[in-house]
């Protein structure tokens, strides 16, 4: 094992360690309740940059499978009559919805190349928030309300608390071993040129519709949670149109396409959206400044934190020399070819 | 020589442009075909169509014996038909090595090895760490290559693998394909280089406004009235005809 990898593996179990640890640290319910809603964003952000990140086509339509794994939840809970923890056991149901919903979503969405992609997406979203206001089933505007839970107020949070960070956990091993896998590998040579790699054999609706389908399962999966910890669900809160700009802003913000970015994004959004809220009453402040905070990002780290700090640590280390790779001039390109190659910068 | 690749009568238009227009081209099994014609003949149309990237609106296109016509590209990869692109694409974010593992089939082990093989054949072994991004235009023309190779098609189409690079580079591509051929990898050539053409290639089609206007060896074709034509339009005067004639020559391009 190489240094570099010890370090990476040691920083990955102190960061699960005190993630374990946190809420017997801080017992206050209101600093645990920070801690549920940040792992429930590492679990969503994470599963987004499963698909978004890898492949490059940037959904904003990823609340339709929170919402929609919430509603699983809140209508299986409320027409089988499950209450107390046997909640927790519907949390499955949310993932197949999040996933059966994907795969007419993503047939029809993923026909279409980027842009376009974007704005199917948030039709979708629009189709399935009236649906929701509409439809008997859901409650229309009133929403659904979660079974009562008479837990200890001064732990109520924890059993919510572990279970999103083992959501957090699974959903970001998921995106570890999709980036390292032959699968990972198609989803991001699709994000760089989809028509080249379907002429290398990648069969990429297939591809894309398949990360599509899971990360849609995680986010139902964890809407599910989420409707059970908040208690209740209505249309504006479970398709929310905030939500997929939250996610996406913490992909971009820790570095859209990485493993760990997504992660570090939610974990600075998330409690840092709800410390704002509370301090100044007025939640419109917060969301204007995570706005300027977006802009920010966009303007000096476009690339997102993860990826633009590595590469300023390669240089501190290096002292502004080129990385120590041996390049070995391959047959002689001339220098104007060398200026057109370096024009196109890497992602 | 059996026939390995056969456009029968492709027709395809975009708008009122009629690219192909009854379009029939043979490339034998073993062959280093090339296709030459004037800018806007059709030629990169037709490497289209046989790769799946646009549809004729008629005609057919064989493979052995096998119909293909308009199937999807990454069938018409899966089914041994590797191409190369005018402007070359690669995956810039990706690693050259990654770069190469995209149409591999192999386990992770062993789609490595012959990665590795293929980085060394073309010469650009020691960028295989490097982002693909960072690769010069040559380098990223020699990585196109290595990474159509690697599914070990039975044909490669080359769009202009020498457009835009300089004399050596020319003369090591040409020498690639040269032990590829010999190995068993049949090509079909789009360039305009034409000593690289002449040198290199056992027969040459000629394409002009969508329609095969020649083929034959290249000495043949060379010489032929209709190509001479098609490069400098009817009734050229004594001195085009002598620039033409020179510029078809073979020579350069056999050996670096």
């Amino acid at each position: 094992m190489t240094r570099a990898r010890a370090l990476q593996v040691a920083g990955v179990v102190a960061a699960l360690a005190a993630a374990v640890a946190f809420p017997q640290v801080f017992t206050n319910p209101a600093v645990t309740n920070y801690g549920v809603f940040a792992m429930i964003f590492v679990a969503v952000a994470s599963a987004w940059n499963t698909f978004s990140g890898f492949s490059g086509y940037i959904s904003l339509g990823h609340a339709v499978f929170f919402g929609s794994g919430a509603y699983a939840v809140g209508v299986a809970a409320r027409d089988w009559h499950v209450g107390g923890a046997g909640v927790f056991g519907l949390m499955p149901l949310g993932a197949a919805v999040g996933a059966l919903i994907a795969v007419p979503f993503g047939l029809v969405a993923l026909r279409v190349r980027r842009h376009t992609f974007i704005v199917i997406t948030i039709a979708m979203f629009f189709i399935f928030q009236l649906m929701a206001y509409n439809f008997s089933f859901t409650g229309g505007s009133s929403g659904l309300d979660a079974p009562f839970l008479s837990w200890n107020l001064q732990t109520f949070n924890n059993p919510f608390y572990y279970t999103a960070l083992a959501c957090a956990v699974a959903a970001t091993a998921v995106a570890w071993l999709i980036r390292r896998s032959r699968f990972g590998l198609q989803l991001r040579a699709i994000r760089d040129d989809e028509d080249r790699a379907r002429g290398l054999g990648v069969h990429a609706m297939r591809v894309k519709l398949a990360a599509f389908v899971l990360s849609a399962a995680i986010t139902g999966l964890v809407g599910g949670l989420w409707f059970y910890y908040i208690a209740q669900v209505e249309p504006s809160t479970g398709f929310d149109p905030l939500f997929d700009l939250f996610v996406v802003l913490m992909a971009f913000l820790g570095g859209l396409g990485t493993v760990s970015g997504p992660v570090l994004g939610a974990l600075i959004i998330e409690p840092g959206q709800l410390y704002l809220t509370t301090v100044f009453t007025n939640a419109y402040l917060s969301e204007i400044l995570l706005g300027a905070l977006f802009l920010v990002v966009v303007l000096f780290m476009p690339r997102g934190v993860i990826p633009t700090g590595a590469e300023w640590i390669t240089k501190l280390r290096t002292r502004g020399r080129p990385a120590a790779t041996s390049m070995p001039q391959a047959p002689g390109p001339t220098a104007v070819q060398e200026a057109q190659a370096t024009q196109e910068a890497p992602r | 020589m059996s026939v390995l690749l056969r456009t029968e009568g492709v027709h395809k238009s975009y708008g009122g442009v009629r690219a192909l227009d009854d379009c029939t081209v043979e490339i034998g099994e073993g062959e280093v075909a090339g296709l030459i014609g004037p800018n806007g003949s059709g030629k990169t149309t037709l490497f289209n169509v046989i790769t799946g990237y646009a549809k004729a609106d008629a005609g057919e296109v064989y493979l052995g014996g096998r119909r293909i016509t308009n199937i999807a590209p990454d069938k018409v990869f899966a089914l041994g038909i590797g191409r190369t692109f005018q402007l070359t694409r690669i995956f810039a974010s990706l690693t050259v090595m990654e770069n190469m593992l995209v149409a591999s089939k192999h386990g992770r082990a062993s789609a490595r090895k012959r990665a590795m093989e293929q980085l060394e054949f073309v010469g650009i072994a020691g960028h295989h760490a490097a982002q693909a991004g960072t690769l010069s235009y040559g380098q990223r023309k020699l990585l196109e290559l290595a990474y159509v190779l690697v599914a070990e098609p039975a044909i490669v189409l080359l769009d202009e693998p020498a457009g835009g690079v300089n004399l050596t580079l020319v003369n090591h591509i040409a020498n690639r394909i040269r032990e590829l051929n010999a190995a068993g990898v049949t090509f079909l050539i789009v360039e305009h280089n034409m000593e690289f053409v002449m040198g290199l290639c056992h027969q040459v089609t000629v394409l002009d406004s969508g329609t095969v206007v020649a083929a034959g060896p290249p000495a043949i074709v060379r010489t032929d009235r209709r190509v001479l034509d098609a490069y400098l339009g009817e009734d050229p005067d004594a001195e085009d005809l002598e620039a033409a004639e020179e510029a078809l020559e073979p020579g350069v391009g056999e050996d670096a």
